[in-house]
C-alpha cells in the first residue's frame, strides 16, 4: 500500500442517473461514512483525479463528455461504474435513448451494482479500485524504466 | 545561527507546513463530526502527485510554477535567516505573481477566473501587509527580522490593531473561507479547482509544496508580532501562531464564502481604519519599544 | 563646455536637416547618425564628468552671454506669438490669455531687471544632470530611431489626401531633445525657462500632429495646463529676481533651504514642475497626449517633458521637506500616485493604462522629492531612471503591437505570446520591471516606502500602501492577457521593422542592465550626488544614512532580477498542445479554437475578459474628487507659502 492507494482523489460524473446513486455518492462524504478517512477527496476535476466514478447509463448526449473526462485524467486511473444503470444500463438498457452501461464509452475497472448503490458498496468498490490503481501504477513504472533502459 | 536557520527554512518549514495541513484537515473533520484523514495525508497526496503522469496544456505553465515555488522558498529562507521583512514580502509577491501567470497560461476559463480572483485577493491584502511592515518598523526601529526578534518587548503591545487586521487578511492569504475565492482546499470546491484547474501531477505537487512553505512563512509573520528576546518570547510566539492558525480553521469551517466585493471592501476599510489609528497613535505620541 | 554646446546645438542642426529632407531613405540615415552621435556625446559627457562632483561652465565671453539671453528672449516671444496665433485660429481663449500675461511679464523682467543681475555661471553639471543627459541622449534618441520604422507604417495608413508631415515630426522630436539638454544643463533660470517653454510648445505640436479634432482639443488642454506651469515658473523667476537679485538655479536652491521669503518662489517652481510632471489636477493633459503617434507618447513619458518636471523637483528637494511647499508637493504627489493607480484599473486602452501608470509613478517621484530626505531623494532618482527605461520599452512594444494587431486595447492582446512571441516577452519584461521586485522600480518603491516611514509621514505611507496594491492589480491582469496561450496561432511579427527591434532591444537591455547594476549605480552615481548636494547645505536634518537599502540587499535583489529577466526572455515556446486539452467541462469541440459544445449542441468559442471594477475605480467616480482635492492642496499650499514666507 503506497503512493496512489493512500490518496485516491475522485471525480464523480452523473451520466444520466436518476440522482439516486448521486445522493449515495455524496452520502459517502458525510460524517456517517466519511471517506476522507481514506484520503478520498471529491475533486470535481479530471486532471486531479485518480478515480472516475460514473453514475447512470451513457447516451448520445453524454458519451463524448464521459470519454473526454476519461481522456483528461492522468495515468494511472481507474473507472468505477456506480449503480446498475452505470454497470449495464439497468432498467433503461433497452430504451431507445440509451446506449447502455459506461463500458460502452470507456473501459470500466470496477462495477458496483445496486439501485440505488449503497454507500458501503461504493466504498467497497473504491477500495477494490485502489488495488487496480496500484497495479496500473506498477505497470506504468515498469514501462517507464523499460523506456529508460532502451 | 546561519546554517541551522537555513536548514530550518529550507527543510523543516515544508515538513512543518505539511504536518500543519494534515492537522488542519484533521481538526476540520473533527469540527464536522468526522474522523478525518491521517495527519500525514498531505504527504501521501504529495507523493502520489509526484508519481503521476503529468500533462501540460502548454510548455510555459511549468516554468511559471517552478518560479512560484522557487520564490516562495527564497522568501521563506530569507525570513528565517532574519533578512529584511519588506524584501521577504516583495519576493513572496513575485512568487504569487508567477502562480497567477501559471493559472492564466493555459487559457482555461476556470483557471483564468481563479487567477482574476487571486489578483483581486492580492490587491485586497497588500495594503494591510505593507502597513504591518510599517508598523513593525515603527515599533522595533528596524526591518531586519533578526533584529525584530531581539526586541525587549513584543511588538503587539504597540500594534494591537494592526495585529487584528493582519489576522483578518491572513484568511485571504491562506485562501480559506470566507475568502477562498481563487481556489479552495479539500472539501470546499467551486469552479472546478480555481487556479489549479489545469495543473496536475508534478506541477500540482510543486504547488502543494509551495503552499506548505507559504503557510509556515505566514505563521512566522504572526509570531513576529509576539516574539521578544529569550526563550519565553519564542515559546509564547509559537503558541500564539498555533492559536491563530486554529482560529483560521475555526473561521474556515464556520463561514460560507463571501463575494469578492466584500473581500476587497472589508479588507481595504479595515486596513485604512486600523492602520490610521494604530500608526497614527504611534507617530503622534512618538512611541517606541 | 563644448560637449554641452554640442548636445544642445547638434539636435537642432539635425532637426533643421530633417525639416528639409523629403526622402525617406535620407531621413532614416540622418536620424540614425544623429541619434548615435547624440547618444555617444551623452555617454562621453557622463564619462568625463561623472566623478567630478559639481562642474560649472560659462560661455566664453560676456558678449556671448548677452547674445544667448537675447536669443532666449526672442525665442520666448516667438513661442508666445505662436501660441497666440494658434489659439486665435482655433478660438481657444484660455491659452491665449495665459500667453498674453506670461510673455510681457518675462520680456519686461528681462529688459529691465535681469540685465543688472550678475550671473556667475550659465551652466552646471552634477550627477543628476548626467543621469538626465544619459536618459535623454540614449532613450530619447532610441525613440527617434524607433520612430523611423513606426512612422513609415503610420504614413502608409494615412487617408487619401492627407499630407505626409513626417519632416515636421522628426524635426520636432530632435528640437525636443535639444530643449531638454538645455533645460538639464542650464543654471541661468532665464535660459532654463526658455527651454521649459520650448518643450511645452514642442509637445503641443506633437500631440496635435494628426490634426484630428480630438488631437487638437487635447493639444490645447496640454498647452493651457502647461502655460499655468510656465506662468508659475515665470512668477518664481521674477519674485526671486526682484527680491534676491539672483538668477541662478544653484543659488536659488541654496537660498531656498533657508525658507522664509523664498517659500513662495519655491512653491511656484514646485507648481510649475508639477504641471509638467502631469500631477493631479493637471494629469489630464498627459492622458490626452495619448492620441499622438506612439513615439511621441514614448518620448513625452519616458525621457522628456514629464521628466523635466520631476528633474526640477529633485533639484529643489533640499529646499523641500516639512515646510509649506514641501508638504504641498508630497501630498499632491502621493495622492496622485494613489488615485491614478486606482483609475488605471478601470482602463482597457493599453496606452491609457501606461499613461495612468506614468502619472502615478511621477507622483511617487514627486512625493519623494517633497519629503526631501537623503533616502527619499535616492529613491526618487532611481524611480526616475527605471521609469524612463521601462516605460519607453512598454510604449514601443505597445506601439508595435498596435500596428500589427490593429488595436491598442488590452482585450485584443489575447494570445499575444503566440502571435508575437518576441514582442510579448519584451512587453512582459517591461511590465515586470515596472511593478515587481526584484526589478528596479519596485526596489525604488521599497526605498521610498522606507523613507516615508522614517520621516514618519502617515499619509504617504497610506497612499503608497494602497496605491501599490492597485498597481499590482492592473499590471498583473495585463500580464495575464499576454501569457495566455492556446497553441497554433499564426505568428504575425515578421513584418516589424528592424529599427523598431533595435530600439525595443535597447530599452529592454537598459531596463534589465539598470536593474542588475543597481548597486553599482547607487554607489557610484547616486550616493555621491546626494552626498555633495546635501553636504553643501549641511544641516542636522541631513545627517542620516543616504541609501535607503543596504548594499547586501541590493546585491541580492540584483541577482534575483538577472535570473528573472533571463527566465522571462527565455520562456519556452508555447508549443502545440499535443499533450493535454484544457478543461471545458468535458464539452470540448476544438482545443485550439477554445470551442465547446453549447446547450444548443453548437460549437461556441470561449473568451475571457479582464476585470475593470468600474464601480470601484471608474474614472467617472474618482476623477472629479481627485482634481478637486489636489487643486485644494495646491491653493492651500501656495497661500501657506505666501503667509508663512511673508513675501507679501
Amino acid at each position: 500500500m503506497s503512493h496512489s492507494s493512500k490518496s485516491p482523489w475522485l471525480i464523480h460524473y452523473d451520466a444520466s442517473s436518476c440522482n439516486g446513486c448521486d445522493i449515495e455518492v455524496l452520502a459517502c462524504l458525510t460524517p456517517m461514512y466519511d471517506v476522507e478517512r481514506f484520503g478520498i477527496i471529491n475533486t470535481g476535476n479530471p486532471k486531479h483525479a485518480d478515480i472516475f466514478l460514473v453514475t447512470g447509463s451513457v447516451n448520445d448526449q453524454n458519451i463524448k463528455v464521459v470519454q473526454q473526462i476519461y481522456e483528461q485524467m492522468r495515468e494511472p486511473k481507474v473507472v468505477i461504474a456506480c449503480g446498475v444503470c452505470a454497470c449495464s444500463g439497468g432498467i433503461f438498457k433497452e430504451c431507445y435513448n440509451t446506449l447502455g452501461g459506461v463500458d460502452m464509452a470507456i473501459p470500466v475497472d470496477v462495477y458496483a451494482p445496486g439501485c440505488a448503490v449503497r454507500p458501503e458498496a461504493i466504498i467497497d468498490a473504491v477500495v477494490k479500485g485502489l488495488g487496480i490503481l496500484e497495479q496500473k501504477r506498477a505497470a506504468l513504472d515498469a514501462a517507464k524504466s523499460k523506456k529508460k533502459e532502451a | 545561527m546561519f546554517i541551522p536557520m537555513l536548514i530550518f527554512g529550507l527543510i523543516c518549514a515544508p515538513i512543518l507546513g505539511c504536518l500543519l495541513a494534515g492537522v488542519d484537515r484533521k481538526i476540520t473533520a473533527r469540527m464536522q463530526g468526522r474522523v478525518g484523514p491521517s495527519i500525514l495525508q498531505p504527504y501521501y497526496d504529495f507523493r502520489k502527485l509526484l508519481g503521476k503522469d503529468t500533462g501540460h496544456t502548454n510548455r510555459t505553465e511549468s516554468v511559471y510554477i517552478f518560479m512560484y515555488l522557487l520564490f516562495v522558498v527564497i522568501a521563506t529562507v530569507l525570513f528565517f535567516l532574519g533578512g529584511n521583512f519588506l524584501l521577504v514580502v516583495f519576493v513572496l509577491t513575485l512568487g504569487v505573481l508567477f502562480f497567477i501567470l501559471a493559472a492564466y497560461a493555459p487559457g482555461s476559463p476556470y483557471a483564468s477566473i481563479g487567477a482574476n480572483r487571486e489578483i483581486l485577493a492580492v490587491m485586497a491584502y497588500e495594503p494591510m501587509v505593507l502597513l504591518v511592515a510599517a508598523g513593525l518598523y515603527l515599533a522595533t526601529g528596524t526591518f531586519d527580522v533578526v533584529a525584530m526578534t531581539q526586541a525587549s518587548k513584543p511588538a503587539i503591545i504597540m500594534l494591537p490593531l494592526l495585529f487584528l487586521g493582519f489576522i483578518y487578511v491572513l484568511t485571504i492569504k491562506l485562501r480559506k473561507s470566507p475568502f477562498d475565492l481563487s481556489m479552495s482546499h479539500h472539501a470546499h470546491q467551486e469552479l472546478v479547482r480555481g487556479m489549479t484547474t489545469e495543473m496536475n501531477g508534478q506541477t500540482l505537487a510543486m504547488v502543494e509544496l509551495a503552499h506548505w512553505y507559504e503557510s509556515i512563512l505566514y505563521l512566522g509573520w504572526v509570531a513576529l508580532f509576539v516574539i521578544w528576546k529569550g526563550w519565553v518570547g519564542l515559546i509564547v510566539a509559537l503558541l500564539v501562531a498555533a492559536l491563530v492558525y486554529f482560529l483560521e480553521i475555526l473561521v474556515d469551517n464556520n463561514f460560507a464564502r463571501m463575494k469578492w466585493q466584500f473581500a476587497l471592501k472589508s479588507s481595504w476599510w479595515l486596513a485604512l481604519i486600523l492602520g490610521l489609528l494604530n500608526l497614527g497613535v504611534i507617530l503622534l505620541l512618538g512611541l517606541a519599544l | 563646455m563644448s560637449l554641452i554646446a554640442f548636445l544642445v546645438l547638434f539636435p537642432l542642426l539635425a532637426a533643421a536637416l530633417l525639416l528639409v529632407l523629403r526622402d525617406d531613405k535620407a531621413r532614416s540615415v540622418v536620424t540614425y547618425v544623429s541619434a548615435a552621435l547624440i547618444a555617444f556625446a551623452a555617454i562621453l559627457l557622463a564619462v568625463t564628468y561623472l566623478g567630478a562632483g559639481v562642474t560649472y561652465f560659462n560661455l566664453p565671453s560676456d558678449a556671448a552671454d548677452e547674445a544667448v539671453s537675447i536669443i532666449a528672449l526672442l525665442v520666448d516671444i516667438a513661442l508666445a506669438v505662436y501660441i497666440i496665433a494658434k489659439s486665435a485660429k482655433y478660438r481657444k481663449w484660455l491659452p491665449l490669455v495665459l500667453a498674453l500675461i506670461q510673455a510681457p511679464l518675462v520680456a519686461v523682467f528681462e529688459l529691465t531687471k535681469a540685465g543688472s543681475i550678475p550671473v556667475d555661471f550659465g551652466f552646471y553639471i552634477d550627477n543628476l544632470s548626467i543621469i538626465m543627459a544619459l536618459i535623454i541622449g540614449i532613450i530619447g534618441s532610441g525613440i527617434c530611431v524607433y520612430a523611423v520604422g513606426y512612422m513609415r507604417d503610420h504614413a502608409a495608413h494615412l487617408k487619401e489626401g492627407e499630407k505626409d508631415r513626417r519632416p515636421v515630426f522628426f524635426a520636432l522630436m530632435f528640437t525636443f531633445l535639444s530643449a531638454m539638454f538645455l533645460l538639464v544643463f542650464a543654471n541661468n533660470l532665464m535660459w532654463m525657462f526658455t527651454a521649459w517653454e520650448i518643450t511645452t510648445v514642442c509637445s503641443f505640436a506633437l500631440i496635435g500632429y494628426t490634426r484630428t479634432e480630438e488631437a487638437i482639443n487635447n493639444s490645447f488642454r496640454q498647452i493651457w495646463m502647461n502655460l499655468i506651469g510656465g506662468l508659475a515658473f515665470a512668477a518664481a523667476i521674477v519674485l526671486i529676481g526682484m527680491q534676491q537679485s539672483v538668477l541662478e538655479l544653484d543659488k536659488v536652491i541654496n537660498l531656498g533651504i533657508g525658507g522664509g521669503i523664498m517659500l513662495l518662489p519655491i512653491a511656484c517652481l514646485g507648481l510649475a514642475a508639477c504641471t509638467k510632471a502631469a500631477q493631479s489636477p493637471f494629469h489630464s493633459w498627459l492622458l490626452g497626449a495619448m492620441v499622438a503617434p506612439t513615439p511621441t507618447s514614448a518620448l513625452l513619458h519616458s525621457s522628456t517633458m514629464v521628466k523635466a518636471g520631476v528633474f526640477l523637483l529633485i533639484k529643489l528637494a533640499p529646499c523641500l521637506g516639512f515646510n509649506a511647499p514641501g508638504i504641498m508637493i508630497m501630498i499632491v504627489g502621493g495622492f496622485t500616485f494613489l488615485m491614478c493607480s486606482c483609475m488605471a484599473i478601470s482602463q482597457s486602452n493599453a496606452k491609457r493604462v501606461l499613461a495612468y501608470s506614468t502619472i502615478a509613478n511621477l507622483g511617487l517621484i514627486t512625493a519623494c522629492a517633497g519629503v526631501g530626505t537623503p533616502a527619499a531623494i535616492w529613491a526618487a532618482i532611481f524611480l526616475l531612471i527605471f521609469h524612463a527605461c521601462a516605460k519607453s520599452l512598454l510604449f514601443l512594444c505597445v506601439g508595435t503591437a498596435e500596428h500589427h494587431i490593429g488595436s491598442r486595447n488590452i482585450e485584443d492582446m489575447d494570445y499575444l505570446f503566440e502571435r508575437m512571441p518576441n514582442l510579448a516577452r519584451f512587453m512582459l519584461l517591461g511590465i515586470l520591471v515596472m511593478f515587481i521586485a526584484p526589478f528596479g522600480m519596485l526596489v525604488s518603491k521599497w526605498a521610498a516606502f522606507t523613507s516615508f516611514i522614517e520621516s514618519g509621514n502617515l499619509l504617504l505611507i497610506l497612499f503608497l500602501a494602497f496605491g501599490s496594491a492597485a498597481t499590482f492589480f492592473f499590471w498583473a491582469k495585463w500580464m495575464g492577457k499576454l501569457v495566455t496561450c492556446c497553441g497554433n496561432k499564426q505568428v504575425i511579427e515578421g513584418s516589424i521593422h528592424k529599427p523598431e527591434w533595435v530600439s525595443i532591444g535597447l530599452m529592454a537591455a537598459l531596463a534589465s542592465l539598470c536593474s542588475v547594476l543597481f548597486p553599482i549605480i547607487s554607489k557610484g552615481v547616486v550616493v555621491p550626488y546626494i552626498g555633495y548636494v546635501l553636504a553643501s547645505h549641511s544641516t542636522g536634518f541631513y545627517a542620516q544614512a543616504i541609501a535607503a537599502i543596504s548594499a547586501d540587499n541590493l546585491w541580492l535583489v540584483a541577482i534575483l532580477a538577472l535570473f528573472t529577466a533571463v527566465v522571462m526572455l527565455g520562456l519556452p515556446k508555447a508549443g502545440s498542445n499535443d499533450e493535454l486539452d484544457v478543461y471545458l467541462a468535458g464539452a470540448n469541440v476544438d482545443n485550439d479554437g477554445r470551442l465547446f459544445k453549447n446547450s444548443f449542441g453548437q460549437p461556441m468559442a470561449y473568451t475571457q475578459r479582464n476585470w475593470y471594477l468600474e464601480g470601484f475605480f471608474g474614472e467617472a467616480r474618482l476623477d472629479k474628487p481627485t482634481v478637486a482635492i489636489s487643486l485644494a492642496v495646491f491653493v492651500f499650499g501656495i497661500f501657506a507659502a505666501m503667509l508663512i514666507g511673508g513675501g507679501f
